[in-house]
């Protein structure tokens, strides 16, 4: 019996009086494309940092790649990547150079940075140019593959595809596939309700609590709801 | 003399070596909602400070409200109301004291907008001693709106009001909007969310500094060229690996929990479509999938233009 990629249980996060995170526990599986919805304020961001190690939580455990994010925290950096919604590339530097900066700070090797971001670069499309040149889907395109450099076992996308056209999207989209069904689990948060239907499970957090979670399908049916914007309508503003 | 409250002609302007507008042209009737829908780059923000006068264009013209974007600017400074992408206010001044700078900045109060803002504003109004820069996303998006009809404007400008804000306070903001167009207010808005654009009466495609389409938002899809076909099945991701290699396809794309298949042949029955694609999937091993010839929506049609667009270019 394998781990789960990520698990939580009780997690919670309070600021002085205010609850951020309320007792929330979840499994993903290895593989797995995990889909983390709510309203702004309704705690996502809170519970991702704690997740990726960059806040302590107040109460409760986490275990991301089997590692427990309090007592392991530098071994939990190791084995994930993240993609923060504001741009995580430097935009003076070339392809190449962000390619080698990252693997570098991950302890890759030069001969395994070299063969990466031939590969990647070949498979992206991307000549060795300034970043900053390069029109907004393709940086994300490139900020997704670069958080997978260090091949982790879980990666963290906050919002990747904000601003983005339609087809770079749906391009994105097909990364991610790619990516889980290379064993890669994905963490991913969206405002676009109909991306939320390309996850395998969704959850949907309200005030610090997990309102709902399933797999699209199942919810839809759960709910009696024919999209999973309707529900998270209902759910995050309950009349 | 057109009596459109916003009359572009081929507009154009550089930044640098980027053209950020190409030969746009397009009409706002009075008391429309009219909506700019494209991604970041699309040139939704350069025609809005084009239209507000805070830029100049390189070529062509445009006239609001019957007034000259480059010979009238002060004229139309003050009969406009404009909400810019990215976060305009005071975070050290708060609610109240943002609201009535802007009215005092127009020569008016609060007092004489209230009741054109209040159905916004007081949603916020228990908060208005609190400072701009430490309220939600959503509550800074009311007041900013706040502060773009505190003075009575006769035209709205509303850039990426709804950018990064979540789906319910999304919709809540929309619904607003469309008491306002009720209210016989003249709004164009911008917007990179396709599902956005069915709020509008007419919606203007953008991308790459060019108008790729401009239409009533229901109606864009049946100008769309070629059969499509919607596949449904539990190995989506394989089955759309598989379906570009089907023969006649000409896209295939992820839509939410579904498959969208636009067959290469223009005028080729639907129905034959779906018979077809039915028995290649049957073939490759994809029992459970199901395949009904649909109606193009704005998004469909969206991917469609662009890609004849980066053809042509």
């Amino acid at each position: 019996m394998t781990a789960p990629a990520v698990f939580a249980r009780d997690l919670t996060r309070r600021f002085g009086d205010f609850t951020a995170v309320d007792h929330i526990s979840f499994e993903v599986a290895t593989g797995e494309v995990f889909g983390f919805l709510g309203a702004n304020g309704a705690g996502k961001t809170t519970a991702m940092k704690m997740l990726i190690g960059l806040l302590a939580p107040t109460e409760g455990e986490a275990r991301v790649a089997d590692l427990d994010i309090v007592t392991q925290t530098e071994q939990v950096r190791c084995r994930i990547g993240y993609m923060s919604q504001r741009f995580s590339l430097y935009e003076d530097l070339t392809v190449k150079e962000n390619i080698s900066l990252y693997g570098g700070i991950y302890g890759l090797s030069d001969s395994t940075i070299a063969e990466r971001s031939r590969n990647m670069m070949e498979s992206l499309g991307l000549k060795d140019e300034l970043v900053g040149k390069l029109p907004l889907g393709w940086k994300q395109k490139l900020a997704f593959s670069v958080a997978l450099l260090h091949e982790p076992a879980v990666v963290f996308l906050d919002e990747p595809t904000g601003g983005v056209d339609p087809i770079t999207r749906r391009q994105f989209w097909e990364l991610i596939y790619a990516a889980a069904a290379r064993g890669t689990t994905v963490f991913v948060t969206t405002h676009y309700m109909d991306e939320a239907e390309y996850c395998d499970r969704i959850s949907i957090m309200v005030a610090g609590k997990i309102a709902t979670m399933g797999s699209p399908g199942d919810l839809k049916k759960k709910w009696n709801v024919s999209t999973i914007d309707e529900l998270f309508v209902r759910l995050a503003r309950p009349t | 003399m057109n009596s459109a409250d916003v009359v572009v002609q081929n507009l154009s302007r550089k930044f640098g070596e980027t053209q950020a507008l190409s030969d746009v042209s397009l009409e706002v009737q009075h008391g429309e909602l009219f909506g700019l829908v494209g991604p970041d780059g699309a040139g939704k923000s350069t025609l809005f400070r084009i239209l507000t006068t805070l830029i100049v264009p390189d070529a062509g013209s445009a006239t609001v409200l019957g007034l000259d974007v480059v010979r009238d600017l002060w004229k139309i400074r003050s009969i406009i109301g404009y909400m810019p992408g990215r976060f305009s206010l005071y975070g050290d001044l708060t609610v109240r004291e943002n609201l009535s700078f802007f009215a005092s900045v127009f020569g008016t109060t609060i007092e004489k907008g209230y009741d054109l803002i209040a159905p916004i504003y007081k949603q916020i109004e228990e908060f208005s001693e609190r400072r701009a820069q430490d309220l939600s996303g959503g509550m800074k998006q009311k007041l900013a709106l706040s502060c773009a009809l505190v003075h009575r404007p006769q035209i709205l400008f509303l850039d990426e009001p709804t950018t990064g804000v979540d789906a319910v306070s999304r919709r809540e903001f929309w619904d607003q909007l469309g008491k306002l167009k009720a209210s016989g207010l003249t709004i164009l808005v911008s917007t990179p969310y396709m599902d956005e654009a069915m709020r509008c009466d007419r919606v203007a495609l953008m991308q790459n500094g060019q108008i790729l389409h401009i239409d009533r938002p229901g109606d864009v899809g049946r100008h769309y060229p070629l059969p499509l076909a919607r596949v449904i099945g539990a190995k989506r991701y394989q089955m759309l690996l598989a379906l570009r290699d089907a023969p006649h396809a000409h896209s295939v794309y992820p839509f939410g929990a579904e498959l969208h298949f636009t067959d290469d042949r223009a005028g080729y029955a639907p129905d034959k479509v779906s018979a077809e694609l039915r028995e290649f999937l049957l073939g490759h091993g994809f029992d459970d999938a199901t395949v009904e010839p649909i109606q193009a929506g704005i998004e469909d049609n969206f991917m469609e233009l662009m890609a004849t667009q980066a053809r042509a270019s």
